[in-house]
């Protein structure tokens, strides 16, 4: 997160009898200076209208990549607007799931459910097949509107559901939470599987409304709908870019959360959630909201679903699309925005990439082989990251103040200016003077006097050794 | 304490004691990352007095440091009274019919050998535990069944003996976590970044900075907890404590591992957070920083109150003496025949300890 901290490497897990370090998922030692954390370095000093400057046309390009038919990228068996509307979908899913997961560091295995909330409250509420269908001919929504005047409702009913669910489990911890969670996901497919007068049981519900726009000749349902299946600007494109708005906003607003006391607490209760609470942090309500917000955007991708394909089933929620979910969090960077949807590309994508392929480079494969064991290969791939990458593939730094950004500023300055001399001699070094003076005389009677809490950085590294071997 | 829960679910906590343990064995290993050749981040250094100029005046500090609250209780006065607290965990009783006071702006010292109580008094303020029986009044008002973070927002702030920072997250925002309980922002006004948002997070900032400069890790502000040096955590904790803006501040603790010269400096700490306006609760184990930097001392043995008054009273007590240093074998036998008629809790308080120094 900060500009020059150093990275999650703990000082201990050099030595041969180390304990992985308190806290979290035990990160391997690893070198710094990556191309990663240089990237990061660079990306963190860059001032606020820069980032603006490169973020709008890296995402402008995100939306382009469906049409602009990249050679090796664009899948072979599949249409690859379709697999990118996918994408949107789980990466939105990931963002939600990241929140509850990630950053709160509590473990939900049953998130399937949420986005099985909100698909079939779309559905319910606009397919002609149910009881309390409003949209259509004789019904107070026109099929034009339905389905966003559904997003509201479906996203409503799933923080509440979410408010439910976690009211009474969240009292739980770690594995005992995970489990209940699990039982929610296969509660809420065994309800849409068995009431059969409301989801229509295992038939599903067919017609599910969708936004009705860009009506020609050619499309009399408009863009959205699944007729427009060909060309490069098919019904998938529409979706993905409807999916990427929603991605955006949703990552504006849980950047907020995350710059606030919200993501402070969040992280706070994951770290260690009793030094949390008797440190004044109301740790219930906040898990709670967590839950609430997390359900909540998974509502949103539900929606989109439903929309999407036309058509719910039970069987499209299964708990394998939880770990799924899962997956793509941890693959990504669990706690990391980004990360977590580069986790989502690959477990939409990379089972797409194979899918009809034949040749790959010139090597003869059989790709619908190699799709069909994807699950094989993600669980691979899982256990060779928990190896090697613990932290999932882009870690993360999370950035948890809304102000005092000049500060790791300064930090990383100071850093700049020491970091060619090496660590052998003392600290008399332009810069660092002013920090020893400003820190030990600040503090009046208070602080460095004796022994390893030396201030100066040059003075710091040099004595470490010496000093702090009592 | 090596034990650890590497999902960190309810772990975390040990930290303190892994350090003091592994402290040799943690520093060969920052010396292999000093080598030559090993791709080392620098430690980041902020330069405080660049980055906010008025840091660099130490009264400035002390006066954003200094409580901004109504205290009910005047200076002097009980600021948190315990009434004949019991604390049972089945059959063990850990705390016995405990009555004592911390008075505003006084420095009380809560000592005993180990396993005395001390910490389990500790939670019994700070809510962790609930006593059996009797209360905990807080600055006029009981305790109560309220929650630990109510608790907290009420205004009693405490370290832990193990260090339990927040080791994913920096100094800065660690303090600031401590600072975010007497605020009142929540979802929606963060998601909309309303104006009492940002006055707060604002506030945040500049509070946490200047406590940090106020314990003497201000230059560490942008590092992670975990890389912190073991004093500079401990600090660490104390300024995390002080952002609640407690009025009344219970160290666990504070000089555990710390060689004497350490000791000192966080003496001189302490009285300076007094100083500036605090009141501060301190359990040690090492009698002459007690001695040296608090007003009263109240001395625990087995669960009861044994001695309550200045240090030069409790120091030359003899109840006292005997349970820090023992009894002489001879002086045992003659105290059993004079009191042998009475509890059979006397024996068991006197022996033990007699036993111990034998």
């Amino acid at each position: 997160m900060s500009t020059s901290t150093p990275a999650p490497q703990p000082s201990s897990s050099g030595a041969p009898t180390s304990m992985p370090p308190a806290g979290r998922v035990a990160t391997k030692d690893r070198p710094h200076g990556g191309v990663g954390d240089r990237l990061r370095l660079w990306w963190d000093a860059l001032p606020r209208p820069t980032q603006w400057l490169v973020g709008v046309p890296f995402v402008l390009f995100m939306a382009l990549v469906p049409i602009l038919n990249i050679p090796v990228l664009t899948t072979v068996g599949t249409n690859f607007g379709g697999v990118m509307a996918q994408f949107g979908m789980i990466a939105l899913i990931a963002i939600g799931l990241n929140v509850v997961v990630g950053q709160a560091g509590l473990l939900d295995l049953g998130y399937v459910g949420f986005y099985a909330i909100g698909a079939y409250t779309v559905a319910i509420l606009t397919s002609p097949d149910s009881p309390w269908n409003q949209a259509g001919e004789g019904h107070w929504l026109g099929r034009e509107w339905a389905w966003l005047a559904a997003l509201p409702v479906a996203i409503a009913i799933t923080s509440l559901s979410g408010l439910i669910l976690g009211s009474p489990t969240l009292r739980l911890r770690g594995d005992y939470l995970a489990i209940v969670t699990l039982g929610f996901g296969e509660i809420v497919r065994l309800l849409a599987d068995n009431l059969d007068e409301l989801t229509g049981g295992g038939q599903g519900l067919r017609g599910v409304a969708y936004p009705r726009l860009g009506v020609t000749e050619d499309l009399p349902n408009g863009v959205f709908s699944a007729g427009n299946a060909a060309g490069t600007l098919n019904s998938g494109v529409w979706w993905y870019w409807l999916s990427l708005v929603f991605i955006v906003i949703s990552l504006l607003f849980v950047g907020n959360l995350e710059r606030s006391r919200v993501g402070r607490a969040w992280v706070a209760i994951r770290e260690d959630e009793d030094a949390a609470e008797i440190m004044g942090v109301p740790t219930f309500r906040f898990k709670l909201w967590a839950f609430v917000i997390g359900a909540s955007i998974g509502g949103v991708a539900g929606a989109l679903y439903a929309g999407q394909v036309q058509f719910v089933i039970p069987t499209n929620f299964n708990v394998i699309n939880s770990v799924l979910f899962l997956c793509a969090v941890v693959l990504g960077g669990q706690g990391n925005k980004l990360g977590v949807i580069l986790g989502a590309f690959i477990i939409v994508y990379v089972p797409n990439f194979f899918l009809g392929r034949t040749e790959l480079f010139g090597i003869p494969i059989n790709g619908n082989e190699i799709a069909s064991y994807r699950y094989l290969f993600f669980g691979l791939a899982l256990v060779v990251l928990m190896i090697f990458r613990p932290q999932g593939l882009i870690p993360v730094r999370q950035k948890l103040l809304t102000y005092g950004r000049e500060l790791y500023v300064a930090a990383r300055r100071s850093a700049h200016v020491v970091a060619p001399r090496g660590g052998s001699d003392g600290g008399a070094r332009p810069g660092t003077p002013a920090v020893a003076t400003a820190s030990g005389g600040a503090g009046g009677a208070a602080p460095v006097a004796g022994g390893p809490t030396a201030d100066g950085p040059g003075t710091a590294r040099s004595t470490t050794n010496e000093e702090e071997t009592r | 304490m090596s034990t650890h829960d590497p999902g960190g679910i309810g772990a975390g906590g040990e930290h303190g004691d892994e350090h003091l343990a592994a402290s040799g064995r943690a520093d060969s290993s920052r010396a292999d990352l000093y080598m030559p050749g090993a791709v080392l981040e620098e430690p980041a250094i902020v330069d405080v007095a660049e980055v906010r100029p008025e840091l660099a005046n130490p009264d400035l500090v002390d006066a954003m440091v200094a409580p901004d609250r109504t205290v009910r209780a005047k200076v002097g006065e009980p600021l948190l009274q315990m009434e004949n607290v019991t604390v049972q965990f089945g059959g063990l009783v850990a705390l016995d019919d405990v009555t004592f006071e911390i008075r505003r702006g006084e420095i009380l010292g809560l000592i005993g050998p180990n396993g005395a109580g001390k910490t389990t008094a500790f939670n019994a303020m700070t809510g962790v535990y609930r006593p059996t029986k009797g209360q905990v009044v807080f600055d006029g008002t009981p305790v109560g069944k309220l929650k630990r973070y109510r608790i907290t927002q009420r205004g009693i702030a405490r370290t832990f003996q193990n260090i339990r920072l927040f080791n994913e997250m920096t100094a800065l925002e660690n303090v600031v976590v401590g600072s975010d309980a007497r605020h009142r922002t929540s979802v929606p006004g963060a998601l909309f970044r309303t104006p009492r948002h940002r006055r707060e997070e604002r506030d945040a900032i500049d509070r946490a900075m200047a406590l940090l400069e106020f314990v003497g890790v201000g230059g560490r502000a942008t590092e992670k907890a975990r890389n912190l040096s073991y004093g500079d955590q401990r600090r660490l904790e104390i300024a995390r404590a002080l952002a609640t803006e407690p009025k009344l501040l219970c160290l666990d603790e504070p000089a555990a591992g710390f060689n004497p010269a350490e000791k000192e400096a966080l003496m001189d700490l302490i009285r300076h957070i007094r100083d500036d306006g605090y009141t501060v609760l301190l359990i040690e184990h090492d009698m002459r920083l007690v001695r040296g930097v608090t007003d009263r001392i109240v001395v625990l043995e087995f669960g009861r109150v044994i001695a309550d008054g200045t240090p030069d009273e409790v120091t030359n007590d003899p109840k006292v003496i005997a349970a820090y240093l023992g009894v002489p074998d001879e002086e045992l036998a003659a105290a059993e025949g004079g009191t042998g008629a009475d509890a059979p809790a006397a024996p068991t308080t006197e022996g033990g300890s007699g036993d111990a120094s034998a």
